[in-house]
């Protein structure tokens, strides 16, 4: 069909599609945990990140919200990727996603992307580049917040 | 109306957007601009650029004629009765919290009520919300019928005698419906209270007549009516500017300057502090009579048309919800079910097909309408039959690209 453009398909990738279908990590944290919420007020998608930072470390994290395919699929992967990691690393991996988005050279080598690196075709869209980075700046902030 | 010919005069329509002919329905946003309005800014600033009302030189009178020039446009296509009642400010934002920082905070008190409806834009929502905080005054909103109209007899209901202000918009710019504003002024006066008109979406789509609707203020900007961005007006009743302060103070509004106090020139001009936008009032001049000659009646019917036709061919488009009423302006608010607006926007754009998506500085209305955002296609005179074809064709494809996703 035509509308298989690469261009669309590069956005809409699978592995994207699938966040977005069936979302990891979406709900409520029974803990007592840090609230983040953030809204990108331009279009109205909103998301409140749930995070438990035990010993300087992310020990879980979970979120609820409404928005497109891009946001809350970068949420779910955003959630996956964190989980366990040092509150230093979590922040070092969202400075290398912002660079991955701005379509410049990030280091590959340190984390293991996966998934992730599938929103890599966003950059192609600068309208959704906010979408996809709505969760991650929902996470510094709340990782910033708890270290002061 | 000959839209291929009009279409001609639109050099931004002729060309292509991701390979694809450039379908513009987002005109509700911001309209495409005609070259006689591309021209007439272009030779201001080539020929004739100049402060205004300042001076003696050529080139000073040159753009003072010019600018006070389009000013009786406005009167004139407002049917106002005098340009003193014609301000020039940014748009319809500044314009209405123009009203609302010196009429609203001059005349509100405690006990007072601001009457609006739930599907006002944020700009005409926010402004009374401040006077409110200001004066002790209390916001209070007309309920909205099941299909986004607004009942005479709920506006009855709602109107007290403590009511002093009724701030609606002609037409909603989600739901497309026109509202009975003459109805509503007439109601508001009964009370002791003031209209303030939101007319962004309705000036640059329909005859209007400020005396025949009696409103006391009326709010529109350039750019939704192919004229250029950060020109708009503020029509008021002559007796309420008169007795209003300015809002801003600085230069060409004075009267005479003292070390400790200053009078104000007559009106429009004690509102319009500060060099004005001339290139974009020139403009507003120029789109006015590029309107004018088409006929506002004619663009109406146009719209009037493609609203319809758009309407019939979108309900047959499966899992579509339409929002607003069946009559309405030229514009279609709807959302896809399992697919997001923003996703829906993309995959137009991919067709070359420009829509909004998301929650058009609406949210009161977002939440009556219960849903985070929505898509939204409108159309003006430039645009076609075939457009909303290829609207509704990118639906389905929509649809059937997204189908493989939810299947």
């Amino acid at each position: 069909m035509s509308l298989h453009s690469n261009n669309l398909d590069t956005l809409y990738r699978q592995v994207i599609m699938d966040h977005y279908k069936n979302p990891r990590n979406r709900g409520e944290l029974e803990d007592e945990t840090l609230h983040v919420n953030m809204n990108n007020p331009t279009c109205g998608d909103r998301i409140q990140l749930q995070l438990k930072v035990e010993e300087g470390k992310i020990a879980d994290a979970k979120f609820v919200g409404e928005g497109c395919s891009i946001s809350l699929s970068s949420a779910s992967m955003m959630t996956d990727a964190v989980k366990g990691l040092p509150i230093d690393d979590a922040l070092e991996m969202s400075n290398i996603f912002s660079l991955m988005m701005q379509g410049e050279d990030y280091d590959d080598e340190k984390f293991d992307l996966g998934d992730i690196e599938a929103l890599q075709g966003v950059t192609k869209f600068p309208a959704r580049i906010k979408c996809a980075t709505l969760a991650w700046k929902a996470m510094e902030k709340g990782l910033h917040e708890e270290e002061s | 109306m000959d839209v291929k010919e009009i279409r001609k005069q639109f050099p931004i329509l002729d060309q292509e957007v991701n390979g694809k002919p450039l379908v513009y329905l987002d005109s509700a946003a911001t309209s495409q601009k005609p070259v006689q309005v591309i021209e007439a800014v272009n030779d201001y600033y080539r020929r004739y650029n100049s402060n205004v009302h300042r001076g003696v030189h050529t080139l000073g009178s040159l753009a003072t004629d010019a600018y006070e020039g389009a000013r009786e446009k406005v009167r004139s296509f407002l049917h106002a009765s005098s340009t003193q009642e014609i301000i020039f400010t940014r748009g319809t934002t500044t314009a209405i919290n123009m009203v609302a920082a010196s009429y609203g905070h001059t005349n509100l008190e405690e006990g007072d009520e601001i009457v609006l409806t739930p599907m006002e834009h944020h700009s005409n929502i926010i402004p009374w919300q401040q006077a409110a905080k200001a004066t002790g005054a209390q916001l209070k909103y007309i309920p909205l019928q099941e299909d986004g109209t607004v009942s005479i007899e709920d506006v009855r209901n709602t109107l007290t005698s403590n009511t002093k202000i009724v701030a609606i918009a002609h037409v909603s710019n989600v739901l497309g419906t026109v509202n009975p504003v003459k109805e509503i002024t007439k109601l508001a006066h009964e009370h002791g209270a003031v209209t303030v008109i939101d007319g962004a979406q309705s000036t640059p789509h329909m005859k209007v007549d400020v005396q025949e609707l009696d409103c006391d203020f009326f709010a529109f900007s350039a750019h939704k009516m192919s004229g250029p961005t950060g020109t708009g007006v503020l029509y008021g009743k002559k007796h309420l500017l008169e007795k209003m302060e300015p809002v801003e103070f600085g230069g060409e509004m004075i009267d005479f300057v003292d070390l400790y106090d200053s009078t104000w020139k007559e009106l429009p001009w004690k509102f319009e502090g500060g060099t004005p936008i001339i290139a974009g009032a020139v403009g507003l001049g120029a789109a006015i009579d590029f309107l004018e000659e088409i006929g506002m009646d004619q663009i109406e019917a146009h719209e009037s048309h493609l609203a319809d036709y758009a309407m019939k061919k979108m309900q047959e488009v499966e899992g579509l919800s339409i929002y607003g009423p069946e009559k309405r302006a030229g514009l279609i608010t709807f959302n896809m079910d399992t697919v997001h607006p923003h996703d829906v926007a993309t995959v137009l754009d991919s067709e070359g097909i420009a829509v909004r998506a998301g929650h058009h500085c609406a949210q009161p209305l977002m939440k009556w309408l219960d849903v985070t955002a929505t898509a939204r296609a409108s159309f003006y005179l430039y645009n076609t039959i075939e457009e909303i074809d290829k609207l509704t064709e990118g639906l389905i494809k929509t649809k059937e690209y997204f189908g493989d996703v939810f299947a």
